[in-house]
């Protein structure tokens, strides 16, 4: 069930002319996807690996459209490559609404292992990283977003289970 | 025929058209064969041309042809799924299948053994599904055009490639150009 939280993203997004959305879903993304499916001018076409899902992106952002990808942070083991030589080296903005699993309240402790990794892997790339942890941080979205596309870069939100628990 | 056989049949149904084009020798092959700002080069990340070339193809109106390979398939295998669920009759997967990893030494890959990729593509969903010779590669594009339905055509050819450069080009200039090109004015 969507909440409040779920709605403002969308609205961020939509507003910012996001019309294209590929995903891998998590648990802390349901009701954001719910809404995608709900929003006439996003076109969400779900892929089965992060790394083709960023391909969708790639080929919809060079159409024209202006995508989205929400995965989990664990996908980030998975991606690394297509971010290099795709996203980056033929510099194509793409925001990464992201999972952030595996942080203070998690009930899952195989999650803790990627977390671990995240923002080392993200630092590493070089990428633009954003930290969502208290609700009032999505106040930032809308300028994130803009700042992808002007600076032709992908960037990571990650929003973690303290952010989805607390927002209502 | 090998594939930079079967590309140069291909070639006056290529041009002007929006090719998406896999990493590795077919890039490089097309390259030495007829450039054109219209062909996007992968020059990294094996296994997403169709995934490139779909994104394309929902984007916008254009046919988009994406030329992929049986291993770059393999390794992308969900893909097809993909294509099936979302159909998009601008769109057009050539997987040019010459059962071997043709950029790395013409090792086998599953495709040239037991494993058939029209198979799968038709178990995932996809409802054209046209598996050919090389020699008939350039009449089954010519009909998957003109019929304007989304089409994946397994075109079957013998392992090789030839000596050709590696591609000059900057990314960004690929990707520039390429961008000119979809947004153009068709005609």
């Amino acid at each position: 069930m969507a909440k409040d939280i779920d709605r403002r993203i969308v609205d961020d997004l939509t507003r910012d002319g996001v019309d294209f959305v590929t995903s891998v879903p998590c648990k802390q993304l349901a009701g954001v996807l719910e809404l995608i499916d709900r929003t006439a001018s996003i076109r969400h076409v779900p892929c089965n690996k992060e790394d083709e899902g960023m391909g969708l992106c790639a080929g919809a952002f060079m159409g024209g459209a202006r995508p989205a990808i929400l995965m989990q942070n664990t996908a980030l083991g998975v991606v690394v490559n297509t971010l290099a030589t795709l996203i980056q080296y033929y510099q194509m903005p793409l925001p990464m609404l992201i999972s952030y699993r595996g942080e203070v309240g998690e009930p899952v402790a195989c999650q803790v292992e990627m977390a671990l990794h995240t923002k080392a892997i993200l630092a590493q790339l070089n990428i633009p990283t954003y930290h969502f942890h208290r609700p009032d941080d999505a106040a930032d979205l809308p300028g994130i977003l803009a700042h992808a596309r002007m600076a032709s870069k992908p960037v990571a939100i990650l929003a973690d289970a303290s952010f989805w628990r607390a927002a209502s | 025929m090998i594939r930079h056989d079967l590309l140069k049949t291909l070639l006056p149904q290529l041009a002007g058209r929006l090719v998406v084009c896999n990493i590795g020798a077919p890039s490089q092959e097309l390259f030495s064969l007829q450039d054109q700002p219209g062909n996007f080069y992968m020059l990294g990340t094996m296994g997403l041309c169709s995934s490139i070339g779909l994104g394309l193809a929902l984007a916008q109106e254009k046919p988009v042809i994406a030329i992929d390979g049986d291993g770059s398939v393999l390794t992308n295998l969900g893909t097809l799924a993909t294509i099936a669920n979302n159909p998009c009759d601008n769109f057009i997967l050539l997987i040019v299948d010459n059962g071997s990893y043709g950029s790395t030494g013409d090792q086998k890959t599953y495709a040239g053994k037991k494993t058939s990729l029209a198979a799968v593509a038709r178990a995932c969903g996809c409802e054209n599904v046209v598996e050919c010779r090389a020699e008939e590669t350039a009449s089954a594009l010519a009909a998957a055009l003109k019929a304007r339905r989304m089409t994946v055509i397994v075109a079957k050819c013998e392992s090789g490639n030839v000596a050709v450069p590696v591609i000059g080009l900057n990314p960004v200039t690929i990707r520039e150009r390429f961008m000119a090109a979809v947004a153009a004015p068709e005609g």
